[in-house]
This record gives C-alpha cells, structure tokens and sequence, in this order.
C-alpha cells in the first residue's frame, strides 16, 4: 500500500463531524491519513439542540461523535488539542501543546465564537455566554444561588438561552437592542405576536434598549445599565447577541477574510492558500458567513467532493429555520421579507389564538417565494416544500394558512405530487427520491428505520412528518397496508378482537386465528390474545391452549432479568404487611439464596431465582400465606396507600382500608398494560394517587377520584373524574372505568395514552362512566362481577398441578442448572455477574457457548 | 424477503450441511414429543450445548437451535414465543424480542448473526436431534 497522505481537520463540531462522516462515506480515508482537532474535551455534539441539556436530556442524547464511532470511519481524533498556527507555505500546523503536524489538506472548521459587546464589567463572575456544553454546566452551577437572569440578546440564540434560565427556575429577563425580537427572521407583526407569547410565559422583554455596563456589588454582577439610565438588577448576565467566526488562525497565517470577518473561500470552500479549505461557521462565501448548521453540513460534502476530485459547489444556501423557543413555534423560510421585485404578500393575523402566518408570492402569484409563522409552525415543512420546488400555488393561495375548518380549497399537497428531486430535508440535504429509494430498497417499514438509514430528520426533525409521509406512501405503493391492524396474523386491531372474542364467545387463540386471522401467530399478537381472553373469561392462563401465547413472565409467572433468571414478587395489598409475614419473606429469600429490593409499589421483589427454583420458592410463600402479585402480568399490580386516619393526625379517611378493597378486587385484572393505582387519606396525597391510573384522594365529604395519570418514561398527572363521592361509587365508577379501558385500548397502551388518543378525553370517558351514555355499564359491571368471582391465585393452582410444575425443569432431559448463571456479591447481596467476569468458565470449558455463524445471505 | 434464486441457493447449502453432520453427526433422545406443549419450546442439555427444541402449534414439525441469545448473553430462546413472519417459522427471544428462522437460525431482524440450529426427527412419538459427535470441530 502507496503512504497516505495527511488530511487535517481543525475542530470537531458539528460541521467538522459532518466533514469526517462525509470524507469517511466518501472513502476519502484511503487517500489520507485524516486527523481531526478539537478544543473541546468531548467529540462534537448537536450544538443546535443544547437547550435539551435543561430540559433532562443528558449530554449522550445529543453527542454526535464518540471514539468508536470515529475509529469505525478510520479517522483519528485528538481531543483538548487546540491548534494555535499554522504555516501555509511549510503546510504545517503547531497546536497549543506545541505539537507540529504536517498536512498535505488542511481544513477549517473552527466555528464561531460569542460576540460579546465591549462594555465596562463583561468579564465579572456572573456574566456568561451561551455556546458550549462546559458554559451550560458552569451556568447551571452559578444559577444555583440566583434569583434573576438577564439574556443580553433577543435572537433565536438569545431566547434559547432565556428558555435555559427559565427552567433553571429563575426569574428570566431579555434585553434587545433591536426594537422587535428576532430580527432576522421575522418582521414587525411576528415579533410583536411573538413578544406577547414569550412575556405571557413569565419572561420579562426589554427591547430597544442599549447597555452600557454590567454593574457590581462586591465582585458579583447585580444587574445592567442602560443608556437611557435605567437599570435592571439580576444576579447573572448571559451574553447571546451573535457570533462571530473564528478566523483569526487564519488571519494571523495571511489567509484572505472577508469584510466582515470570516475566512474567505470559493465556492468549492477553498480558501486563499493552497490545499486549505474552509467550512461552515467559520468560512465567509462571497463575504458571508452562515451561522445555520444546514450551510455548514453543505460547504463539508462540497470540501469533501472537492477533495475527492469531483466537481461541486456550495450554490446558494437555504436559510430557513423552524423552532420551538420557549414553547412557541417560529418559522421562517425562503423570502421571508418579500425582498424580490414585484413579491406580493398575504399574511392571517390572529389576535386571539396569538398566531401569525406571512405568505411571500410571486410576481404573478403562481409561486411561494417564503414566509414567516409564529406561534402555530405546523404548515412549515409542507409552506417549505412549495417553495423549495416552486410548486403552483393554485387560485387560492390563500388557503394555505387558513385556519383549519375555515374555508375550504386548500390545495392538498399530497406527497405523491412532489418531483423525486425535491429536498425533503434541507439539513442533511436529503431528497424525496432518496428516501423513497432506501424505503424501497432496504425494505424499511418504521420511521426510526428510515430515519437512520438515510438521516433525513435527524437534525432538526421539522421533516418528520413529510418523511412519515413518503414511508406510508411507498409501503401503500408496495401493497403494504397501513392499518391499526395488530400484526400481520390478524386485520383487525385489538379492540376488533375483544369484540371478536366476546361476542362470538371464541375461546382459543387456535379458534381465533382459524376463524378471523392467517398464520401462526408471533409474539405481537399471542401475548395480545391471551390477555383478551383473560380479560373476557379469566381462565388459568397456563391450560395448554393458552401456554404457548404468554410472554416468559407470563408463562412462568415470574418476571425475567437480563441473565435469564426470574424475580418474585408477592402480593403486599396496599403494602399492609404483618412481622411475621416480614420474617417470612426473609427467611424464604435466605434460604434460596435470593437479592432482595423494595419495589415503588410497597412491595418486596426478589431476584436471582433459577426457573427450577420458582416453584419451591412459591410452595414456602403460599404457606406463609402470600399470593401472587402479578408483577409479571400486564394486570393490575398495586394499590398504594399511606397509613390515613387510623394513624395519622391528618388523614381524614381510613385509605389502607379502601385500598386494601380496591386492590382485592382488582387484582389479577389482566389489561392492555400494567395498571396501578392510589389511595390517599388527606389532600396531602402521600400515596401519590395523582400519577396511578386510577387514584382516590380521601375529602372531609368522601373521596375524589383521578384517573389516568402515570409516571415511567413520561409522567402525566391524572385527571379529576368525581368529586366527594361514596366509597360504593368509587368501586362502581372503577368498575366501569377498568372495564371500558379494557374493551377499547390498544395492545400496551396505558390509561394516559389511551386518554389522550380517544376523541372527546375525559368529558367522554365521564359521560359513559357516570351517565351512561352508551347504555353499556349494567354490562360493563357485570363482566366485572365475573373477573372478580373467578379470581384464583395463579401460583396455588400451578404448584397443585404436577403436570405444570415439569415446565419448571431446567432441562427437558437434565436436572443440572443452567450454568451460565452465576453471581458474585456486592453490598452483602448477590447480583449478575457480568459476561467479563464469566469468561473463566468458558474458558474451563464450565459454559459451552454455540458457534455463531455469519448468515448465509451476509 | 429472498428472490428466489437466493432461497434454491440457500436451501442448497442448507442440505449440504446437513449431509456433513449426517456424516460425522449422532441423533439423541431428548424426550417424548408430548412433553412438549405444541407452540412452545424447551431447553435441553446435550453433550454440555444448550438447545432449545421447538414444537410447531398445528403440526408434528419440531425445531432445535442453538439456545443462546447472542443479544443478552442469556440462554433463553427456547422461552420464546413461537410463531411465524411471512411464513417463516420463528421463535422471537424473550429479552429484546429478535426473531430467529426456526429454520436456519437466522436471526431475522440482524441478518448479520446466526445461531446454529440442528435436524431433528419424531422416532416411536419421542424426539430426537442430530448433534455434531464429540471431538467434531466447533
């Protein structure tokens, strides 16, 4: 192999880890040797979305880059190596460790850096700018100790940073020079619909105004002066007024800048000097610099083609934007000022819904030349299109930002009506046709598919939808229907299927699947069906018809761990338990050697039971006098209470007692999804009853009752249902609720999912749970009344059956345990060992690992 | 999805296969086919290998593979539910959910991993799998 040559890149944001993405897919790393710069000491990251740091995000959502993923393209990284000079005649580079590296290439992705204005007091302990991951962290720490946060700065930068202050739980304020707010996109009637939005959220907007200090006290900032002498107190002072490109590497080694900074490149990105290029932020194209990423991404696969030996150039650059500031919508594309001759505009101004939408035309009005959108973006991919592939508009153009309902006419831009040519996302510069093509190609059925497959809407995601579109559009194309359809067994959805089940009194997965489905099933629809069943004529789910279709943990009643050993949770009704009942659980877990945790529900959960081991472990439970907790089923598992009135001085009704009722009711209820519940004795709400599925907060008069609510992955509160009611209507309102989630979710759709996709929400749910409006509730209580008679603890009938408990062997032909299970101690308890530290036994031959093959079609 | 050209190529090595092991294989008992409820599988412990011996739900068709999940580690694939993706008879893993070709242990949503899988036979209502013999190079 001939020496490669040396590439250099310096900085590894997201314009140069476009760069080395594009270099790598382009296999540029077989002709260099690429070696990237970064200052920071973390691979680039999505600078775009650094506000999602605040929003609880961690910094891995939105790395970009990381080590390994650079070792797979072949380049190198040197991190916290920040190049200091370079010499454009000896074709060197020296970085601040005084290292010296050679190039054969060189290019500059420096960026750009804060401007801040040049005003008395902007260096004090406070003042911060907006830009990094490390200036994130040391605004989060010195905003520990404040009250008020100034954002010097009302631009698109500008108001994320106050949105950062915001959830940091100060008090934010924003100071403009400019008299509107972001005033480079959009004009006087956006910013003042948008200054109303923005102060309706407790931000504080003072535009128009010049500082000419950042006052002290002590050696603290204590707020601004303005020119017209007013001041402003804060306790911290974030600057976000711009920013300026960082060329001064290369101004000091004689590159050519432009006129307002930048370096100076041609439309290949190649700047003065030879085999020097120059990308994004940094880079000045006929005297302009470009602070979006989309330019940036496009100036990195021009240098990369240029490299290469191809042809290309940077063309004219797209500008729009769209984002959330705040929580409001801003969109801002194409012309959005109406700048070319002639243009004629049409804008909708809505006082009421606080909502502006601009529409910039053509000359002969045939054609979207741009527009602004505030407070309602939701057009903005569709407006965006028109535009990018200079659609006629038709008649009425007008349409196309009339409110919904308002008129008729719109002329429905069907994604099927867009050339393959046209840019769907213009961040990563990605076509319909390429997107369609992967569809196609790669047979991709799922949005996340088609998402990392070609990185359309990876970036900003404002194309999502037309992206969602195109993959519906090609999967009908293909003959793929897209239907609620549960899998591809059965067409129909689950509520389809309950209603199959009961009405035509179908008893079997078998029955079904002959009768209204094709096929074997699999592991959507099985678990699906059981659970209907269960839920309709609550049988032993393990009778032999039913075995095959439970997930694991229903199949062994027990739920499984990453090692494939189970954890046991008894039944702690309302997490009332005796001593004894304490001891007994102590003991049982001692003897079978088992990690013990207290679970949220007011449980006790323990781990590291082998499959043989589960029944002799639920023999001991149920003499203790424990049942089945049914933490492995999709099925109601607890109802949590706090102590109530019969301890404490405040509690006014005996919760323990109701959620012992309600839980003995219930349990055992196999549903679409898991469902917990609450009771509270006082408003003070220990038991958290207001992020269950359903939950009773006790009143002087009775109880209130909330449904709906969950914690987990996204927390949603429940809603009030009823208020001062009768323990008896608790259970009857309960009944009918439980019931009719039952009948109409979807497969693992919790009651808050459910709630927000069914049309009418709680007003609804009220009218056919309290008013009957469908006449179904006598039915829904009695199918209740039949769940709840035909209760049996699942454990008690499994160990009484010989027969069952042979599933329980390790081995069809062995009694040896599995011995890929292994624990070490940690903290007094056993846990998992890792794979790392079971090498040994596969070294002794103790664990026999199969030959995994490569695929035959690989 | 396969053209066809690709299924007769595959189905080829397949019995290529087949015939190697026939050659240098040995068939043992595992147990007695209705020891095992139609639709599901069951590990079992041969020569120190752990398999997973799978029963079809309406047939007499039993499949042994490899019952080691390569995407956690565990030996779990035979507590799987069974079922079928455009006709192809698989068995989903029960942690992440990845299905295998009951067939050739293809790994149906990573076609880059494979799990052995091993011929089996119904001799007097008890099952039998051909297991490479001892010493056979694995």
């Amino acid at each position: 192999m001939t020496e490669r040559k040396e590439l250099l890149v310096v900085g590894n944001g997201m314009v140069g880890h476009h760069f080395l993405n594009e270099a790598a897919a382009r296999g540029l790393t077989s002709e260099y040797r690429i070696r990237a710069f970064g200052e920071e000491p973390r691979p680039a990251y999505d600078r775009v979305n650094l506000s999602k740091l605040f929003d609880g995000k961690t910094e891995s959502d939105i790395a970009l880059g990381s080590r390994e993923h650079y070792e797979k393209l072949g380049v190198e990284l040197e991190l916290d190596e920040t190049v200091v000079s370079m010499d454009v005649k000896a074709q060197t580079v020296t970085t601040q460790r005084g290292r010296t590296f050679a190039y054969d290439a060189l290019v500059l992705a420096t960026g750009s850096r804060p401007f801040v204005p040049d005003v008395p007091g902007k260096e004090l302990p406070g003042c911060f700018v907006y830009r990094t991951i490390d200036d994130l962290d040391q605004i989060r720490a010195h905003a520990a100790s404040c009250k008020t946060g100034i954002v010097i700065g009302g631009g698109l930068l500008g108001l994320e940073a106050a949105g950062a202050l915001v959830s940091l739980g100060l008090k934010a304020h924003v100071v403009e020079f400019m008299p509107r707010l972001m005033p480079l996109q959009v004009d006087d009637v956006g910013g003042a619909v948008l200054k109303t939005r923005i102060e309706s959220m407790g931000v504080e907007l003072h535009l128009g105004k010049k500082t000419v200090e950042v006052m002290k006290s002590g050696e603290r900032v204590c707020g601004l002066r303005f020119a017209d002498g007013e001041e402003l107190e804060a306790d911290i002072v974030v600057f976000s007024a711009g920013i300026r490109a960082r060329d001064e590497l290369a101004r000091h080694s004689g590159l050519a800048v432009g006129d307002r900074g930048g370096i100076a490149v041609d439309m290949q990105c190649r700047a003065s000097a030879p085999n020097v290029f120059a990308i994004g932020e940094c880079a000045a194209l006929a005297g302009k610099t470009y602070g979006l990423v989309a330019p940036g991404y496009r100036m990195a696969e021009v240098a990369v083609r240029t490299l290469a030996g191809e042809s290309a150039d940077c063309g004219s650059f797209d500008l729009s934007t769209k984002l959330k500031l705040l929580g409001v919508d801003v969109g801002s594309f194409g012309d959005a000022f109406g700048a070319a001759p002639g243009s004629k505009t049409i804008s909708l101004y809505d006082g009421v819904a606080r909502t502006y939408k601009k529409l910039v035309l053509s000359e002969d009005q045939k054609h979207l030349l741009g527009g602004i959108l505030v407070g309602d973006a939701s057009s903005y991919s569709e407006l965006l299109t028109y535009v990018q592939n200079q659609l006629d508009v038709g008649e009425h153009p007008e349409a196309l930002i009339a409110p919904a309902g308002g008129g008729s006419g719109k002329p429905a831009l069907g994604i099927d009506r867009l050339p393959d040519t046209a840019i769907i996302c213009s961040c990563n510069n990605v076509d319909k046709g390429a997107i369609a093509c992967a569809i196609r190609e790669q047979k991709l059925t799922k949005l996340a598919m088609v998402k990392s497959c070609t990185k359309a809407g990876t970036t900003c995601g404002s194309c999502a939808t037309l992206v969602g579109d195109i993959l519906k559009s090609e999967l009908k194309r293909a003959g793929v229907a897209v239907t609620n359809h549960i899998c591809e067994h059965f067409p129909h959805s689950r509520q389809e299927l309950y209603h199959l089940v009961r009405v035509r009194k179908i008893q079997s997965f078998d029955q079904l699947i002959a009768e209204h489905g094709k096929g074997e099933g699999c592991e959507i629809c099985k678990p699906a069906v059981a659970s209907i069943l269960a839920s309709t004529w609550n049988d032993y789910i393990l009778k032999a018809e039913h075995e095959g279709l439970q997930d694991t943990n229903d199949r062994f009643l027990a739920n499984i761990q990453k090692d494939g050993t189970y954890s046991v949770v008894p039944r702690v009704a309302a997490g009332e338990i005796t001593p004894d009942q304490l001891i007994a659980l102590g003991t049982i877990a001692k003897r079978h050697g088992l990690y013990t945790k207290i679970t949220g529900g007011q449980r006790i959960d323990m781990f590291g039971a082998r499959l043989e081991q589960l029944p002799a472990v639920w023999r001991e439970l149920i003499d203790a006098g424990f049942e089945s907790g049914h933490a492995y089923g999709k099925a109601l598992r607890t109802v949590k209470s706090c102590v109530g009135s019969t301890w404490c001085r405040y509690g006014v009704q005996d919760s323990v007692g109701l959620a012992l009722r309600i839980e003995n009711r219930y349990k055992g209820l196999r549903s679409p999804h898991k469902l917990k519940g609450a009771v509270s004795g006082c408003a003070r709400e220990c038991a958290e009853a207001q992020g269950k599925d359903f939950g009773v907060i006790a009143t002087e008069k009775g109880y209130n009752l909330y449904l709906c609510g969950n914690g987990g992955m996204k927390p949603q509160h429940a809603l009030l249902f009823a208020s001062d009611i009768d323990e008896e209507t608790v259970i009857r309102y309960l009944d009918r609720f439980l019931m009719f989630y039952v009948r109409t979710a979807d497969r693992l759709q919790r009651t808050a999912a459910w709630l927000n996709n069914l049309e009418g929400g709680l007003d609804y749910v009220k009218s056919v749970v309290i008013d009957d409006s469908l006449g179904i509730c006598a039915e829904l209580e009695a199918e209740m009344d039949h769940v709840v008679d035909t209760y049996q603890c699942e454990w008690k009938t499994t160990v009484e059956s010989p027969e069952r408990l042979t599933r329980f062997q390790p081995f069809v032909n062995s009694n040896e345990p599995d011995p890929n299970v292994v624990f070490v101690r940690e903290r007094g308890q056993i846990r998992p060992a890792l794979w790392e530290e079971k090498q040994g036994l596969v070294e002794a031959g103790q664990v026999h690992l199969p030959v995994l093959q490569p695929a035959l079609s690989a | 999805m396969y053209v066809s050209d690709d299924i007769s190529e595959k189905r080829d090595e397949l019995e290529g296969m087949k015939d190697l092991e026939l050659s240098e294989g040995r068939w043992v008992e595992v147990c007695r086919l209705s020891r095992i409820t139609p639709g599901t599988g069951a590990a079992a412990l041969i020569d120190g290998e752990q398999i997973a011996v799978v029963r079809a739900r309406n047939s007499e068709n039993v499949f042994a593979l490899s019952n080691f999940d390569p995407f956690s580690k565990a030996f779990v694939i035979a507590r799987g539910i069974v079922g079928d993706r455009e006709g192809t008879p698989k068995i989903a893993s029960p942690i992440f959910k990845q299905s295998f070709d009951l067939r050739t242990g293809e790994c149906l949503d990573d076609p880059s991993v494979r799990l052995p899988v091993y011929p089996t036979r119904i001799t007097d209502g008890r099952i039998e799998v051909l297991v490479p013999s001892r010493g056979h190079g694995s």
